[in-house]
């Protein structure tokens, strides 16, 4: 006898680090549940060494990324946000079964996250137009400041936004040329689980975002001590141990980004540039003036 | 001081044949001998080799013990550097190295050598006086070994009278392959011959470089690793690390069930030194694992055991650090080689 009944397809998903997707070194992982606690799929939970590894894997994607030309970023990240688009009615239903919203408000929390990765795209090359200067000096010389990458940055995603709020710091470090390492949000990783495969299968090369699904309290010690890693964004930390991942970053004086004031801020506002501005560093010259 | 265009040295009589010790003093008599003896030796089991060391490679070494393997590697590292790019300038800079590899830290081990092409073993040995660390010269037509004999001992006297402790020899891999055995062993004997030093002081450590990349099977590992012990090696070396693949796990098991069955049936010690492709700390460890689990505990010594590598000192010292601050270190702290 046939039967029409479907066996589950049951999902255990993996890290995405220097582009590929590798279970956990630690083998670990955890079940992600629904807003109302039903099973949705199994997730990797990075372990410390996984997020070595990941520093390892943006350090080795830094050199290329952040030397591409700013034109050629902003056409690889806009590649990202078509992919997102085709990715669309997943990202819905991940983000309503994550965050307990209505079909309508995930799908508007979609649209914004793709229009904000849009938005930072824009950014690239406007950066060094905006952000630099020719400074008048009282000097024989040319001089000018320049935007450049500050490098690796560990970003500890918010925990409530799965999606626009991932994006929403995301976006505004690789659009200036770092590369990223980021711990998704523990309990709703699927969108960035989605992303992953999204980055994987448009231009982005390997290394230059990596994401560990996983508990920012048992990684952000690792990443804020990391002598590689030169700024971190304590956006998702919990926020008793803010100040203490702060603490163990000074060890290595790395920029750090600390959590908004009151909790996870409105991400549909302008986001404007402060995000960008700080995993920049600024660069000046003094060219001496010929006669 | 040989010249490598002197006309007698081609057509110079063969001296008698060197015996190699007992209980196989008889096996290099004829060609044919020497074959059946070396075709004689058991069988690989390759799967059993890579499950072996598949399994001892699943072995966890943690905390203290890591500790004491991460510096028992450091101090059986041959620092290489095997470069057309190689300049004095660079030599001295790995030497220096060598020395003090983490200068951040006292306590760190010097390596057991400085490996180089023979013409920078002047340099290096000057910039090593002192210090009891070895430097290692690759001599007869390195990589390739496609030389005339009397070119390749010519570039061993070369680099011996520039003072190398220790000569990395390439054998013939064409006439190993092609089965003339003999022609191999009585070159390794020449080499050997032609490490001694004019005045009478201790001669330099032959290491015979077998390629096995370029030897394919276990079985002639194997055999290439008898015959160049029984030719008077003091360490067999799987590869020059300018062929891929280099030196793995199964392979440096076959040499290292070699050199302990050659201990035991004639009582002297032969060392081994896997070289190529060995870059983390994890790696370094397997093999310390596969020593102690294959040869024993004696061969857990710089004098028996050897690394050739130059990117994973970094490593093994991002590792040390590691374990001594309690965070993980970046390539901004090791030198840039």
């Amino acid at each position: 006898m046939i039967s029409n009944e479907r066996l589950t397809v049951r999902k255990t998903y993996k890290l995405y680090l220097g582009g590929a997707f590798p279970r956990s070194e630690s083998g670990r992982t955890y079940e992600v549940t629904d807003a109302r606690g039903a099973f949705l799929a199994n997730a990797a939970r990075a372990s410390r060494k996984d997020a070595r590894d990941a520093v390892v894997a943006a350090r080795a994607a830094f050199g290329k990324w952040s030397a591409a030309t700013a034109y050629n970023r902003g056409q690889v990240l806009y590649r990202v946000a078509e992919v997102m688009e085709g990715r669309h009615a997943q990202f819905c239903e991940e983000v309503a079964a994550g965050e307990g919203l209505s079909t309508g408000r995930a799908r508007a929390a979609v649209d914004a996250a793709i229009d904000r990765w849009v938005w930072y795209a824009g950014w690239t090359d406007k950066l060094a137009a905006v952000l630099g200067s020719a400074n008048p000096v009282a000097g024989p010389y040319f001089d000018f400041s320049l935007p450049e990458p500050t490098g690796v940055v560990a970003v500890l995603a918010p925990q409530r936004s799965s999606l626009l709020g991932l994006v929403s710091v995301l976006a505004p470090v690789v659009a200036s040329g770092n590369t990223a390492v980021v711990v998704t949000s523990h309990e709703r990783p699927l969108p960035a689980v989605t992303l992953g495969e999204v980055l994987a299968t448009s231009d982005v090369p390997g290394g230059v975002v990596n994401l560990l699904t996983g508990d920012a309290a048992e990684l952000g010690p690792w990443l804020a001590e990391h002598d590689d890693v030169d700024a971190i964004d304590l956006t998702g930390a919990p926020p008793e141990r803010a100040m203490e991942f702060e603490r163990e970053a000074a060890g290595s004086i790395k920029r750090v980004l600390r959590p908004p004031a009151g909790g996870e801020p409105d991400w549909t506002a302008d986001p404007g540039l402060t995000r960008m501005r700080t995993f920049l560093e600024t660069k000046t010259v003094w060219h001496p003036k010929g006669f | 001081m040989t010249h490598v265009l002197d006309p007698h040295a081609l057509t110079a009589e063969t001296p008698p044949r060197r015996e190699p010790p007992t209980p196989y003093a008889d096996v290099t008599r004829s060609e044919s001998a020497f074959r059946a003896f070396l075709h004689g030796l058991p069988g690989v089991d390759q799967v059993g080799a890579s499950s072996r060391v598949a399994m001892l490679g699943t072995r966890s070494i943690k905390t203290t013990s890591k500790a004491w393997a991460i510096d028992t590697a450091i101090s059986m590292v041959d620092l290489t550097t095997l470069e057309g790019s190689d300049t004095p300038g660079k030599v001295r800079a790995l030497a220096a190295k060598a020395r003090r590899p983490d200068p951040t830290d006292p306590g760190c081990p010097p390596v057991a050598a400085v490996c180089v092409y023979g013409d920078l073993a002047g340099v290096a040995k000057e910039a090593l006086a002192g210090t009891g660390i070895n430097v290692a010269a690759v001599a007869t037509a390195f990589p390739s070994g496609r030389a005339s004999r009397a070119v390749k001992l010519a570039d061993v006297r070369d680099a011996v009278a520039q003072g190398a402790d220790e000569i990395d020899m390439v054998i013939d891999r064409g006439a190993f392959l092609a089965g003339r055995y003999l022609d191999v062993f009585d070159e390794i004997v020449a080499v050997k011959e032609a490490c001694a030093r004019p005045d009478g002081a201790a001669p330099a450590h032959l290491k015979v470089i077998l390629e096995t990349g370029e030897l394919v099977t276990l079985d002639a590992v194997r055999r290439a690793s008898w015959l160049a012990m029984l030719a008077g090696g003091d360490f067999i070396k799987t590869s020059t690390g300018k062929i891929s693949p280099a030196a793995t796990l199964p392979v440096c098991l076959v040499m290292l069930e070699a050199v302990r069955d050659f201990r035991a049936a004639t009582g002297r010690h032969v060392g081994v030194k896997p070289a190529g492709g060995i870059r983390t700390t994890k790696d370094a460890i397997k093999h310390l694992v596969l020593v102690n689990e294959t040869a024993g505990a004696d061969w857990l010594t710089p004098d028996r055991f050897r690394i050739g590598a130059s990117s994973l000192l970094n490593d093994l010292l991002l590792q040390r650090q590691k374990l001594r601050t309690g965070h993980y270190s970046g390539p901004d702290h090791v030198s840039v080689d």
